[in-house]
């Protein structure tokens, strides 16, 4: 398993203020019980993805496989291996969003960005995503941009919900 | 608390966070940044909400329909002069307990929601609060507790309404050590958030209870599971995890009695079979959340092998006002076998969506055309799904019927967690029935063939009858699929999987028949079986509905009828919901 450390780690080096990120939450955390999820979800909660790079540090600082880092983080489908666009919007498909019209916002987004369900725009700007419910369901249909929750969304307001997102 | 003063926005209100950007940046303007703190929260929410709402501590004043220029006037005002706007109070401005927004409703969880400072222990202390964890401490024994909570005749608020005294019996008199206590805050069922209002909203009272169940079962360490989706609550418990171990109410020796118990959190990471309590404990394990096979249960060897007490958020969040006021009190409402008061979520096609608390028992009607105020629109009313993804879909025939675990069960439906998703005449049941099984399929770990291949074949085969290629027999096949994925799954996820579509299957056979035979969708939902059509004699003209159209199907010209290209329209929608004069007609 080492061997396959190194290759990986020696294909894109980890920027240094990654570095500096995972050393402050790996110090803090490596020795609780049950540290990869925790350092894993507390990574992503602070830098938005875990890439490559980063996974080999993590395993190596954890001293556990990398197939192990790697399988957990191809179990939760909130975890991203890269970056996303400046801003990550999340189009809810739970079921109260579901039935008051989410469907139909998937094509609006898709319409005014100009791409896919889970690509990014050219330009960065944003990531449109599909999620599960956040919990706002009586504002259903809703849509997440970041943290920012838009609740009652309107398809011909969504171009306009987006513009304070630089 | 080193901030003077808390300002609390609800945060679901459109319009929100313009209101919450007026508020930071005239505080900012003002300089009160490291005095006044501005928080968003979902706690605010409930039946009553006015618009977009704030509160402002330590005064407690609630104002209501913000708009962002009386964000810059209340922090003037209110914050930087010192006086409450009153034309913008609701009310009079001094702490008053919320109204209960429906006669119907009586708020035991959510008592302290949108009315204490989650962000300041003091004011849950003020309530009342950790009288019972000092009184459980110092006079009573487990033993002691286990009686009253039997008293209670608390169940489960989880799912499966499993007696809390059992569970907690099991864990205490399991021999192993350590043991440990475990909140489940995964709150996966798309379409409810009962649980993240209460920790959002009354941090404290959850760990209180944790608290008090960690003492029955002798246990030292807590975690706290809860979803990444839900970041304020997260905060917020960070915060409260931090002031109770500041107050003694957590770590070593807590009120002198020689019981230590400390907290945790971590996150979950957008896998909904992690609520699944053997799941959830691999994935505090740091592991992939697979479900295990029961027995063993949790009670004699959970987390790290060792005996763990899992319980939901809103089980321990009783637990505490059970012990302060009495088990008879808590039982003194609810049913037979049901008792106490219950959180529901209140979502889909109804006038009043939001959370409510009532005691079991109550009608779905009540729930519906009471405390939901009836269906949109009025338009007419045709199923209430309960129990997320495992739960099924009720009909109108069941309407007088009470609301609790027995009952919902007899109906081929579950509790759940407490999410009621209101459906009305425009909803199709087929396409609900696919949508849960997308749902499941997607979240099966993969674990056990039964639900990992079952799902996915149950799902082409609704995907066949939505698209218009369904054939004679697919219902049988779907209602002996359904029921040997039932039978042959390892877990709660496979087992409870196929009970929307059984459901559907068994109250809307017709709606199947209908896709099946006539390639027609009677609620006119499913893509592949309408047309939208353009009425040439209404249509005014306006371009409305070819500006909105997401891939340019509709032609016109100004001022003249337009027209919508079949090959092209994907069946959005959008065009009759922006158009004017109701032009645009499905078939
Ligand atoms: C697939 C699946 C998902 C579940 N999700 C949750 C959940 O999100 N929250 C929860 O409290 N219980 C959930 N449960 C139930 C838990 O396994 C467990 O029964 C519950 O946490 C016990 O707490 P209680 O006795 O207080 O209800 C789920 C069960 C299954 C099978
Ligand atoms: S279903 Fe969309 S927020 Fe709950």
């Amino acid at each position: 398993m080492s061997v396959a450390i190194n290759e990986v780690s020696t294909e894109v080096a980890l920027a240094p203020e990654h570095q500096v990120v995972l050393d402050e939450i790996l110090n803090a955390n490596k020795d609780r019980p049950g540290a990869t999820m925790l350092v894993l979800t507390l990574v992503q909660e602070r830098l938005g993805f875990v890439s490559p790079a980063m996974q080999t540090y993590i395993a190596k600082t954890l001293n556990v496989p990398l197939s192990h880092i790697y399988g957990v983080l191809t179990f939760y489908s909130s975890f991203r291996m890269s970056p996303i666009g400046r801003h990550k919007i999340s189009i809810c498909l739970g079921t109260a969003c579901y039935v008051r019209g989410g469907p139909t916002l998937i094509d609006k987004f898709q319409q005014v960005l100009n791409v896919k369900m889970g690509e990014t725009t050219p330009d960065n700007r944003f990531t449109l995503e599909i999620c599960r419910c956040v919990g706002a369901c009586s504002q259903a249909p809703v849509v997440m941009v970041d943290d920012d929750i838009i609740g009652q969304v309107k398809p011909q307001d969504v171009a306009k919900s987006l513009r304070k997102y630089e | 608390m080193a901030y003077r003063a808390n300002i609390l926005i609800s945060s679901e209100a459109p319009g929100a966070d313009a209101v919450q950007a007026a508020f930071l940046s005239k505080v900012q303007d003002l300089q009160l940044e490291d005095e006044v703190q501005v928080l968003a929260t979902t706690a605010l929410m409930g039946a009553a909400t006015q618009g977009i709402e704030a509160l402002v501590y330590p005064e407690g004043t609630r104002y209501v329909n913000l708009t962002p220029a009386d964000a810059a006037t209340i922090v003037e005002e209110h914050l930087y002069k010192g006086r409450p706007v009153q034309r913008l109070a609701y009310v009079e401005p001094k702490v008053t307990p919320l109204p209960p927004p429906n006669t119907k409703e009586v708020r035991v969880v959510l008592g302290n929601v949108g009315k204490i400072n989650p962000f300041d222990i003091e004011d849950y202390i003020a309530e009342d609060g950790y009288m019972a964890l000092a009184k459980v401490l110092t006079e009573m024994t487990p033993d002691q507790v286990v009686e009253e909570m039997k008293k209670s005749g608390l169940r489960g608020r989880g799912g499966a309404g499993f007696p809390a005294y059992m569970k907690w019996t099991l864990a205490r008199n399991s021999p192993n050590k350590p043991k440990f206590l475990i909140c489940n805050g995964d709150e996966g069922d798309p379409g409810a958030f009962m649980n993240r209002s209460v920790l959002e909203g009354d941090p404290h009272s959850v760990i209180e209870g944790m608290a008090i169940a960690a003492y029955v079962v002798g246990a030292e360490q807590g975690y706290f599971y809860v979803r990444a989706e839900y970041p304020i609550a997260i905060r917020t418990l960070r915060v409260a995890i931090e002031q109770a171990r500041e107050y003694g109410f957590l770590g070593q020796n807590i009120f002198g009695s020689g019981f230590n118990f400390d907290l945790e959190i971590r996150m979950g990471a957008g896998a909904f079979v992690c609520g699944e309590e053997t799941a959830l404990m691999r994935s505090i394990e740091g592991k992939r959340g697979m479900p295990s096979t029961r027995p063993p249960f949790p009670a004699a060897s959970g987390l790290w092998g060792k005996p763990s007490n899992i319980n939901n958020v809103e089980t321990y969040a009783n637990t505490a006002k059970i012990l302060l006021k009495g088990g008879e009190w808590f039982s003194s409402v609810g049913t037979e076998k049901s008792k106490g008061t219950k959180t529901f979520a209140i979502a889909g096609k109804v006038k009043r969506t939001g959370l409510i608390e009532v005691p079991l028992g109550l009608t779905l009607r009540e729930v519906v055309y009471d405390v939901g105020g009836g269906i949109l629109n009025d338009k007419k009313f045709k199923a209430v799904q309960t129990g997320g993804p495992m739960g099924g879909c009720i009909p109108e025939q069941f309407l007088d019927m009470p609301v609790d675990y027995e009952s919902l069960a007899s109906v081929g439906s579950i509790m759940g967690s407490g999410g009621f998703v209101i459906m009305d005449e425009d909803t199709c049941m087929v396409d609900i029935a696919r949508f849960f099984m997308d749902f499941v399929q997607d979240e099966s770990c993969g674990k056990c063939v039964p639900c990992r291949v079952g799902t996915r074949r149950m799902l082409e085969i609704l995907n066949d009858i939505c698209e218009g290629r369904g054939q004679p027999g697919d219902i049988e096949r779907l209602e002996e699929l359904g029921k040997s994925i039932m039978r042959g799954s390892l877990c709660g996820l496979g087992q409870g999987a196929p009970n929307p579509v059984l459901s559907t299957i068994k109250y809307f056979r017709h709606e199947y028949e209908a896709h099946i035979y006539e390639k027609k969708c009677p609620a006119k939902v499913c893509r592949a079986l309408i047309e939208y059509k353009v009425n040439p004699e209404t249509c005014i003209g306006c371009t409305r509905c070819a500006r909105n159209c997401p891939v340019n199907a509709i032609s016109g010209k100004p001022k003249e009828a337009h027209y919508i290209d079949p090959s092209i329209c994907i069946r959005c929608g959008i065009c009759s919901q922006v158009c004017p004069v109701n032009a645009i007609s499905v078939e």
